[in-house]
C-alpha cells in the first residue's frame, strides 16, 4: 500500500491516539523525571470547630514564587525511580551488604513496596493468564460440541462474568466468600474446618483473587476461542480421523496449531491487563495482603495529598514491565510480519 | 463446521457436558444469587446472621411484610433516577462503539495491507500505548480539560474512551482484515479502482462479522467501564456504573446497596437481549476474523 | 471544647436568638458551582442553595464520590469550574497548599456577620472554611452484653480489653470486639485515633520530620493489636460496611465506629429489636490513664475558590449560607452533627457530643498529613498479622513517609 494511502486511512485512527494517549505519555514520563518544589512552610495559630492550636501550613505565595519559576518542579533525573517507594536501589543494596542469607535478604526486599506490589502482580499473572487459556479453551471445546439449540444461552451465560461490573460482582462474591456467606459456608463444611475463612491468611486470600481472576477472565477467552474452532478446517479434521487419530490427538496436532494465532492474540491482551490488576484487590478488600503496580498507582493519585511524580514513575514502571512480558510475543509478530510481502 | 461431531465416544460426550455443565454452574450461580437477593433487603442478602436468610428473606418479611420486595429497584430507578444514567450509558456507549470502529476498521485495514515496516512499529506503539494505566491517562487529562472547558461533557468522554480503546480495535480488527485474502481489493483496484473505492465495495461487504465481534468487546469496555466516566463526567451527565459506585456510600455513610444489586441486575437485561440478538453475527463474526493475532 | 458546646447542644439558646432564613434569598446575579461528596446532609445543603436559582443566579452541584480527586484540577483554571468545594478536616489541605481558596474575612463580615466562631476554620488568623457538621468515632457498646457479662460500661481501651475477655470468657461471644481495621486508610486512621490518645505527636512541631517512631507510637500500636485479638479474624478487612454488618447481626458487643452511622445502626433496618434497644454510643475510651479520649474530630465544611469573580464568590458565600440555614438543619436533623445552634441531639450523636465535650483532638490540618495517613495505611497490617515488630512497623512507615514528603517538597 502506498504511503499516502496508508497515512489517509491511519490518520483518525493515529490523531485520536496521539492526542489522548501519546502526548499524555510524554507529559507523564517528564512528570516522573521531577519532583515538586520545596514547600515553604510557616507556623501558625489555625483554629476549628475544636479549638485552636499551634500549626503548620504551607506559605502560598513563597512556594507560588518557586513554582513560577519552574513550573515543572526540580529536575530530579531518575531520582523517583530509584528511590524506595520504587526501584530502592539504595536500599537494596544495604540489604544486600548487611543480610549473610538469601532468606534474610529476601524477607528485606519484600518489605519494600514496589517489590512486594511486583511480586504479588507478577503472581497473579503468571497464574491467571495460563488457566484462563486452558479453561476458556476447554469450554469453547465443551459449547463446541453442544446441541445447536442451547448454543445461544450457553455462549451469553459464558459471558456473563465479563458483563456484570466488577465494582458490584467482587463485592457480591466478597459476601458470599464470608466466613457467614454461602459460599465461605459451604467450603467450611467440605473442608469441615468451622474456622476457615478466606479473607484472614495471606495465602487463601492470594488464592481467592487469582480463582476470580481467572473466572472473570474465561469468557473473554472462550468468546475468541469458540470462533476460532469455527474456522478449523473441516477437511483437515476428517483426514486426520481417515488416518485414525483420536480426539485427544485430532485437538492436539490439528486444532491447536491451526489456532496457533490466536492464542497469541489471548495471551498478549490477558498478560497485559492480569499485569494491571487492580478491581480484585479492592473489591475483596485485600489490601493487606496483596499489592499491585495498579493499587500503588492508585493510591498515589487519590490520597488526600496526590503525588504525580510517583505515580508517573509506577506507570512508566508498568508500561517497562509489560514491554519485557511480550518481548516473545512481539518477536513472534514481527517475524510474521517479515514474512508478509511489501 | 463443528470439529468432527459425528462419531463421538459417550464418555467424551459425557466429559464434555459435565464441564460444560460445570462451567455454566460456576458463571452463572453468582448472578442468579444477585437476582434472587435483589428482592430482598439488604440486611437477608447480605447476612451476617445466617446466609440462608437471604433463601427465605427472614427480615425482608419483619421489614417488608413479605418475603419479596421491589424496594431496591424502586428505590434506584424512581427515587435516585438510575433511568438518566442508563441513557447517558446509551448515548455514550452507542457513540464510542460507531466510532470506535469506524477508526478502527480504517486504520486496521490498512496496517493489514501495508508492508512496510511503520506499520509493524505502530501496532507495537499500539501495545505500548495500551500498557498505560488508565487512571494515569485520565489524573492527566484533568487540568487540560477543565481549563479549555471539555470537563463534564459527554462528547468528550466518547473520545477519551474511542481513543483508549483504540489499540485494542486496532489489534482486533488488524487481524480480521489479515484474513480477508488480499486479491478481493488488489482484483478491484486492477479493475480501476481507487483504494478507498475497493475498501468501499469489496471489503466491507465482507467484514461485517468481525466488525461486530470487534464491536462487541468495544461495547464492553465502554459500558463497564468506571475510571473515565467516573473522573471525566459531571453529575447530570453520570452514567450508570459511577452511579451504582455511588449507591454504595463511603467510610462515614451508609449507602444503599440494595439500590446497587438492584441496578447492576436490571443494567443486565438489555446485554441479554442484545447478545442474543447478535449471537449468530457474533460467532460468525469470530469465524472468519481475529484468527490470526 | 465549649465552643462546640453551645453549637450542638444550645437549643434552647437558638430558639431565642436564631436568625429566620431570608425569603427568596436575595443573593443577586452570579454563578454557584459546587463541587461536594454525595451524601445526604450535602445533597439538603445544595438543594436548598438551588432553590435559590432565578433569572440572574445559576447554582449547579456536582456531588460524586471522586470530588477529592477533582475538585484542585476545577478550582485550577480562572475562571474555576467550581466555586465552592465541600471538603473535610483532611481534604482542605490539598486546596490550601495550591493557594486555590479564598479568605473569606470579608464575605463573612458582610453578608453573615453573626457567624459563630465554632464554624470558622482559621488558618493563620484568616477565615478559609465554614465549618457545618462533626464527626468522630467512637465506643458502641451493648448494654446487655456488658450486664450479662457482668462488667461495668469501659471508659479507657484498657477497660474495653478486659470487657472484651469477659464476655469470651462466659462464653457470650467469641470476638466482641470491632474496629475499623480494614488495611489501607481506615486502619491508618484508627492508628492515628489511637496514637492521638497517648498524647504524642505526629511530627515536630512546624516542620514535616514525622516523630511516631516512639513508645507512643509502640503503645498506640500494642492497644491495636490487642483488641484485634477480639476482632473476627477477618478485621484486616473490616471497612465501615463490615463493622456496621456485624453490629447489626448482633455479633460484636464493643465496636469503635463513625458517629455519622449511629443513626443507621439505630434505626429499626437491617437488625433485631434486641439490638438495637441495648445499643449505646459512647465516648470514645482513653489510653494509658491519659485524658484524652483516643480518636480524632473531623468537620465537614465549605471553601470558595480564588480563581471566580468577586461578584461569583458573594454569591456562592450567601447561596452556601442559605443551604446552612436553620430551616435546613431542622428539616434534616438526622442527617449529621450540625455545628449549627437549631441542632437538637439525638441518641446518634450522643457519641460525637461526648468525645468533643471530653476534649478529643481535631485530625490534624496539616499539609503533609494525608502523606502520613497513606504510609500508615500500607505498612501496620503486618505488625498485627503478627508477622513483624511494632518497631519495625514504625520504622517502615517512616520510611515510606520520608521518601513521599521528600518527592512533595516537605522534607529535604
Amino acid at each position: 500500500m502506498p504511503h499516502r494511502t496508508f497515512f489517509w486511512f491511519i490518520l483518525p485512527s493515529a490523531l485520536a491516539m496521539l492526542l489522548f494517549i501519546a502526548f499524555p505519555l510524554v507529559s507523564v514520563i517528564v512528570q516522573s523525571l521531577h519532583v515538586e518544589h520545596e514547600q515553604i512552610l510557616v507556623t501558625s495559630e489555625n483554629c476549628g470547630p475544636f479549638g485552636c492550636k499551634q500549626s503548620t501550613s504551607v506559605d502560598v505565595e513563597a512556594t507560588a514564587k518557586l513554582k513560577d519559576a519552574a513550573p515543572l518542579g526540580r529536575f530530579n533525573s531518575l531520582g523517583t525511580y530509584m528511590d524506595r517507594g520504587h526501584l530502592a536501589t539504595a536500599e537494596i543494596s544495604q540489604a544486600w551488604s548487611t543480610t549473610d542469607s538469601w532468606r534474610a535478604f529476601f524477607s528485606r526486599v519484600m518489605n519494600l513496596p514496589f517489590y512486594k506490589a511486583l511480586a504479588f502482580t507478577l503472581a497473579y499473572t503468571a497464574v491467571v493468564t495460563p488457566l484462563v487459556i486452558l479453561f476458556g479453551l476447554a469450554v469453547a471445546l465443551g459449547v463446541n460440541g453442544l446441541p445447536k439449540l442451547v448454543k445461544g444461552p450457553t455462549i451469553f451465560i459464558s459471558l456473563l462474568p465479563m458483563i456484570v461490573t466488577p465494582l458490584i460482582g467482587s463485592l457480591i462474591l466478597y459476601w458470599m466468600i464470608d466466613a457467614d456467606g454461602i459460599l465461605g459456608k459451604g467450603l467450611q463444611y467440605i473442608f469441615d474446618d468451622p474456622a476457615l475463612s478466606l479473607k484472614a491468611s495471606p495465602l487463601l486470600t492470594w488464592l481467592t483473587l487469582f480463582t476470580y481472576g481467572v473466572w472473570h477472565g474465561i469468557p473473554f477467552a472462550f468468546v475468541v476461542f469458540y470462533a476460532g474452532l469455527q474456522t478449523v478446517p473441516e477437511e483437515t479434521l476428517e483426514a486426520a480421523m481417515i488416518d485414525g487419530a483420536s480426539r485427544w490427538e485430532r485437538i492436539r496436532y490439528v486444532v491447536i496449531p491451526y489456532m496457533g494465532p490466536l492464542f497469541v492474540f489471548v495471551a498478549l491482551i490477558q498478560l497485559m491487563d492480569n499485569f494491571r490488576v487492580f478491581e480484585p484487590i479492592i473489591g475483596f478488600s485485600a489490601q493487606a495482603n496483596a499489592s499491585s503496580l495498579s493499587t500503588e498507582i492508585y493510591g498515589d493519585l487519590l490520597g488526600d495529598n496526590a503525588q504525580y511524580a510517583s505515580a508517573a514513575a509506577t506507570s512508566m514502571l508498568t508500561v517497562i514491565g509489560v514491554a519485557i512480558l511480550l518481548t516473545p510475543v512481539l518477536i513472534r509478530t514481527w517475524r510474521d510480519f517479515n514474512r508478509k510481502a511489501v | 463446521m463443528a470439529i468432527a461431531s459425528k462419531r463421538r465416544s459417550t464418555p467424551l460426550v459425557l466429559i464434555s457436558s459435565v464441564l460444560v455443565l460445570a462451567w455454566i454452574v460456576v458463571a452463572a450461580f453468582p448472578f442468579l444469587w444477585t437476582l434472587w437477593g435483589s428482592f430482598k433487603v439488604q440486611g437477608d442478602f447480605f447476612s451476617k446472621a445466617d446466609w440462608m436468610n437471604a433463601l427465605w428473606g427472614t427480615r425482608t418479611v419483619i421489614e417488608t411484610g413479605a418475603p419479596f420486595t421491589g424496594a431496591g429497584y424502586e428505590g434506584a430507578w424512581i427515587e435516585k433516577e438510575f433511568w438518566r444514567a442508563a441513557l447517558n450509558t446509551g448515548i455514550i456507549v452507542f457513540f464510542t462503539v460507531i466510532i470506535s470502529l469506524t477508526l478502527g476498521t480504517l486504520g486496521g485495514y490498512a496496517l493489514a495491507r501495508s508492508g512496510y515496516r511503520y506499520a509493524f512499529w505502530l501496532l507495537m506503539l499500539a501495545l505500548v500505548f495500551r500498557a498505560m494505566p488508565h487512571i494515569t491517562l485520565v489524573s492527566g487529562y484533568l487540568l487540560p480539560f477543565f481549563e479549555w472547558n471539555l470537563w463534564g461533557h459527554i462528547p468528550t468522554t466518547i473520545v477519551v474512551l474511542v481513543a483508549i480503546n483504540q489499540p485494542f480495535t486496532l489489534w482486533m480488527l488488524h487481524s480480521f482484515f489479515l484474513n480477508i485474502p488480499k486479491d478481493l481489493d488488489e482484483s478491484a483496484m486492477v479493475d480501476g479502482c481507487t483504494r478507498f473505492q475497493a475498501f468501499r465495495h469489496v471489503i466491507v461487504p465482507v467484514m461485517w462479522p468481525g466488525v461486530i465481534t470487534t464491536g462487541l468487546f468495544s461495547f464492553l469496555l465502554a459500558y463497564n467501564d468506571f475510571t473515565v466516566t467516573a473522573l471525566l463526567l459531571n453529575q447530570e451527565n453520570q452514567t450508570m456504573i459511577p452511579k451504582i459506585a455511588s449507591f454504595l456510600g463511603s467510610t462515614q455513610v451508609e449507602g444503599n446497596v440494595m439500590f446497587a444489586v438492584a441496578a447492576v441486575v436490571s443494567a443486565t437485561a438489555p446485554l441479554f437481549v442484545l447478545i442474543l440478538f447478535f449471537q449468530r453475527q457474533i460467532v460468525s463474526g469470530l469465524t472468519a476474523g481475529a484468527v490470526k493475532g | 471544647m465549649n465552643m462546640f458546646k453551645t453549637a450542638a447542644l444550645g437549643t434552647v439558646f437558638a430558639v431565642l436568638s436564631g436568625t429566620t432564613a431570608i425569603a427568596g434569598c436575595g443573593i443577586g446575579a452570579g454563578n454557584v458551582s459546587i463541587i461536594a461528596n454525595d451524601f445526604p446532609a450535602i445533597h439538603a445543603i445544595t438543594d436548598a442553595a438551588k432553590a435559590c436559582a432565578d433569572d440572574g443566579l445559576t447554582v449547579t452541584a456536582n456531588m460524586t464520590k471522586e470530588h477529592q480527586t477533582l475538585n484542585a484540577p476545577g478550582m485550577s483554571g480562572n475562571p474555576a469550574e467550581y466555586s465552592v468545594a465541600v471538603v473535610a478536616n483532611s481534604s482542605i489541605v490539598a486546596l490550601l497548599n495550591d493557594g486555590l481558596i479564598r479568605p473569606l474575612d470579608d464575605l463573612i463580615a458582610q453578608y453573615a456577620p453573626d457567624l459563630p466562631n465554632v464554624n470558622k476554620v482559621t488558618v493563620d488568623g484568616k477565615v478559609m472554611a465554614v465549618a457545618f457538621m462533626a464527626n468522630a468515632q467512637h465506643l458502641f457498646y451493648r448494654a446487655d452484653v456488658l450486664e450479662k457479662a457482668g462488667v461495668a460500661v469501659p471508659t479507657t481501651y484498657e477497660e474495653v480489653v478486659a470487657a472484651a475477655e469477659a464476655i469470651r470468657a462466659a462464653g457470650i461471644m467469641e470476638h466482641p470486639v470491632a474496629l475499623n481495621t480494614g488495611a489501607g486508610w481506615n486502619l491508618a486512621e484508627e492508628f492515628i485515633n489511637m496514637y492521638m490518645g497517648t498524647g504524642g505527636e505526629l511530627f515536630e512541631a512546624g516542620s514535616a520530620v514525622p516523630t511516631i517512631e516512639n513508645e507512643n507510637g509502640v503503645a498506640a500500636l500494642n492497644m491495636l493489636k490487642s483488641l484485634t485479638e477480639y476482632s473476627n479474624p477477618d478485621f484486616l478487612t473490616f471497612d465501615s460496611n463490615a463493622t456496621q454488618a456485624l453490629w447489626e447481626a448482633g455479633d460484636t458487643a464493643l465496636s469503635v465506629m463513625w458517629g455519622s452511622r449511629g443513626a443507621a445502626v439505630l434505626d429499626n433496618e437491617g437488625s433485631s429489636e434486641d439490638v438495637v434497644s441495648s445499643t449505646v454510643l459512647a465516648a470514645a475510651p482513653t489510653l494509658g490513664g491519659g485524658a484524652t479520649p483516643a480518636t480524632t474530630l473531623w468537620w465537614d465544611g465549605f471553601t470558595i475558590a480564588s480563581n471566580v469573580s468577586d461578584e461569583d464568590a458573594a454569591a456562592s458565600f450567601q447561596a452556601m449560607m442559605v443551604g446552612l440555614s436553620e430551616d435546613v438543619v431542622k428539616a434534616n436533623q438526622d442527617a449529621a452533627v450540625w455545628l449549627n445552634p437549631a441542632y437538637v441531639a439525638t441518641p446518634a450523636s450522643a457519641g460525637v457530643i461526648a468525645s468533643a465535650e471530653a476534649g478529643a483532638n481535631p485530625y490534624p490540618m496539616l499539609p503533609y498529613v494525608g502523606l502520613m495517613h497513606s504510609a500508615l495505611g500500607d505498612n501496620l497490617a503486618e505488625f498485627l498479622q503478627g508477622s513483624e515488630s511494632a518497631e519495625q512497623a514504625l520504622a517502615d512507615v517512616v520510611a515510606a513517609y520520608t521518601t513521599s514528603a521528600k518527592e512533595q517538597g516537605f522534607l529535604q
